[in-house]
């Protein structure tokens, strides 16, 4: 087991984001964790990766407590893990050879060549070898997130993170990144959590997947499993339903008092 | 952090913000000493900071020395005494006039330089992927900056003052006939070493005082495009009072 | 980061810039460093009792206008007096040698220069002659001090008058 996230409690303010949730990576395996917007899916990558600490309950990366580990023991961790953002996260003022090289150079004394040779392997494993003078602004949307998931893999990690990788792209770009998702995972065995919520494109790449909804885990299993599930929460999901138990109407007064004025003469009434 | 802040009350807030300073500026000089270790970003950044400042720097430095020289002209042969020009353009300029001048204009140019750096690095979640491939940004990306900025300073003061004589020696000498050698021979016979030292330390703690704000705001910037503007225009706003505040404390400590 | 070659060499000058100007403005400025001109003209000496605070780059002048400036400053370690080196322009070259000198004041507040009051003599100062005639700078202080000390005997002893002094 890679990652174990163990009864998780994490709340920002007064507002309680997950209660009580359990999450499980298998090594070898790609992960998927769906749910609607604003589920915490991101919030559970921060925690898994100890970004943050959760408020009660553990998160566990390869048997350890991440949120209690000293800097230098974290970084340890962190680079067996590769993690890649929604945007690709690319350092700027680097271009596209150099941002891969970078976390080589960043821990590794290797020479030049060497360098050289690694880099352009990963690129080529993502079919930009060609763009490696490029800067990150030349680059589409797709690209920048080859690019990123290059620099993610160049130092061989064991786990790999993907958070909303297959937003904002056009049809052929995603296909391409479920492609690499799965070579990554079938060819270098390496772990994966995908974070989103394309149904689709998840059912053909997860192993495991979990759909959460509200600060909790409502359903997990196989793809298969999530899609003969009877439960309301996952129907509304997997089909787009717009109302359900997840409901249309954000939380509001009654629409009649309100339209009546009702809300603001109750309000006027408090105040005084 | 925005949030959280708009809960305190102006004073608190201030308190707060205050300690978060002192607190980042802590954690910047302990991760100075591995920095070190990387002379080569150093130099990218006393590059970033001073080269590219430099002519902005000479410009003003140059206006300066002439209104200087005009004004210090003026009132002077009031006193049938405008041979000691000199003296009073360089006192001005190497006390005062030098490190004020150089650390707002620092503070306009290469602080917001800094700020929407780092700040853009915030909102493109350069700085978390940084930590998420095992390196400190503080380390990697700030330090090396602050350092920057605080060898830049003193460089870029010396150079103003510099610029700043040559323009009120051009005024005072060439247009107003001030003679020369009374020019530079009172300047050397007035300015004192010590003098020149109490510019010194000044531009030193102004280069660390608006690096220091610089790299602070462009670290904890709300992660929106509205928010990296926010930060630039803090770090100009924050900079020139402290500047200002710092300069007041100096001079009463000097004298 | 791979090496920039531009960028290093712009950093480079701009930190020799730096340390130049830096260098100058704590070894040049306080103390006698620059030479404004350097020597043009020629060169003829003048001894006083005391030069007051000039300096090397004062101003000579005749009848008002500037006709030269001091370069150098020493003392005669046989007689203690200044010796001061004035290096007056070639085109005034028809300066008496019987003229005398004399350390003056400039305003209020401002500095030291020699003033050259002309003589009569038909031969004239040239590359190595020596003023023979000076009046010392006025040292304020000093001369404070003489005015209360009269003051004071003439109040206290009801003398009848305080010898005139003269500059020494």
């Amino acid at each position: 087991m890679v990652v174990d996230v163990k009864g998780v409690h994490y709340a920002v303010g007064r507002r309680e984001i997950f209660a009580g949730l359990d999450v499980v990576a298998r090594r070898g395996r790609v992960t998927a964790i769906m749910g609607p917007s604003g589920t915490g899916k991101t919030t559970l990558l921060r925690l898994i990766t100890g970004q943050t600490a959760p408020t009660s309950g553990e998160v566990l990366l390869w048997g350890q407590r991440v949120a209690t580990l000293r800097q230098r023991d974290l970084y340890a961790l962190r680079r067996r893990t590769g993690m890649l953002f929604q945007n690709g996260a690319l350092l700027t003022d680097l271009d596209v050879f150099e941002n891969v090289a970078f976390p080589v150079r960043e821990h590794t004394d290797l020479t030049e060549p060497l360098i050289r040779e690694l880099v352009l392997t990963k690129l080529h494993a993502v079919g930009l070898r060609g763009a490696a003078r490029m800067m990150p602004s030349e680059l589409s949307g797709g690209m920048a997130r080859r690019v990123a998931l290059a620099r993610a893999v160049v130092l061989d990690p064991e786990l790999l993170i993907y958070d909303e990788p297959f937003v904002g792209l056009d049809p052929i770009s995603m296909g391409v990144i479920v492609r690499l998702i799965r070579q990554m995972n079938r060819v270098l065995g390496i772990t994966s959590i995908v974070v989103s919520h394309d149904v689709h494109e998840l059912a053909a790449i997860a192993d495991d997947s979990y759909l959460l909804s509200q600060g909790r885990c409502v359903a997990s299993g196989s793809p298969e499993e999530l899609h003969r599930s009877e439960s309301e929460v996952v129907r509304q999901f997997l089909d787009g339903v717009a109302d359900g138990p997840v409901p249309f109407h954000f939380p509001a007064p009654d629409y009649r008092d309100q339209l009546l004025g009702v809300d603001r003469r109750a309000q006027r009434g408090r105040a005084a | 952090m925005s949030s959280a802040a708009s809960r305190d009350g102006l004073l608190t807030g201030a308190l707060r913000r205050v300690g978060a300073v002192a607190v980042f500026f802590v954690a910047v000089l302990a991760q100075c000493v591995p920095a070190l270790a990387r002379p080569r970003l150093i130099v990218h950044q006393v590059y970033n900071a001073g080269a590219r400042s430099l002519i902005i720097i000479m410009l003003c430095g140059l206006f300066v020395g002439m209104v200087l020289g005009l004004q210090g002209f003026d009132l002077l042969q009031r006193f049938g005494s405008e041979d000691a020009l000199g003296v009073a353009a360089a006192l001005g300029l190497l006390k005062e006039l030098g490190p004020v001048v150089t650390a707002l204009l620092f503070a306009g140019r290469a602080g917001t330089a800094l700020t929407s750096e780092i700040g853009l690095m915030r909102a493109t979640d350069q700085l978390t992927a940084m930590q998420m491939m095992a390196v400190d940004p503080m380390q990697r990306i700030v330090a090396p900056r602050f350092i920057g900025g605080v060898i830049a300073m003193p460089l870029l003061v010396a150079i103003f003052n510099l610029v700043g004589l040559f323009g009120a020696q051009l005024v005072g000498v060439q247009m107003m006939d001030v003679d020369a050698g009374a020019f530079w021979s009172q300047m050397q016979g007035a300015v004192q070493l010590n003098d020149v030292q109490e510019g010194f330390i000044k531009s030193v703690v102004f280069g660390t005082a608006c690096s220091l704000i610089a790299v602070h705001e462009g670290y904890h910037t709300e992660p929106t495009a509205a928010g990296v503007g926010l930060a630039t225009t803090r770090t100009v706003v924050t900079s020139s009072v402290l500047t200002l505040l710092l300069d007041y404390i100096l001079t009463a400590a000097f004298l | 980061m791979r090496p920039n070659r531009a960028l290093e060499i712009g950093t480079g000058l701009f930190v020799l810039l730096g340390f130049a100007a830096l260098f100058f403005l704590t070894t040049q400025l306080p103390g006698s460093g620059v030479q404004v001109g350097g020597a043009s003209g020629y060169a003829v000496t003048a001894r006083f009792d005391n030069v007051g605070d000039l300096k090397t780059g004062s101003p000579v002048t005749l009848a008002g206008v500037r006709i030269g400036r001091v370069t150098g400053i020493s003392f005669d370690p046989a007689d203690f007096k200044a010796v001061v080196t004035l290096d007056i322009e070639k085109r005034y070259d028809k300066i008496p040698d019987d003229s005398d000198a004399s350390i003056q004041t400039a305003g209020l507040l401002g500095g030291k220069y020699v003033g050259i009051g002309p003589g009569g003599s038909e031969t004239y100062l040239h590359a190595g002659s020596t003023i023979e005639f000076t009046q010392s700078a006025i040292v304020l202080e000093t001369l404070v001090n003489k005015f209360f000390a009269n003051f004071a005997s003439r109040g206290s002893a009801g003398a009848p008058e305080a010898k005139e002094e003269k500059q020494p």
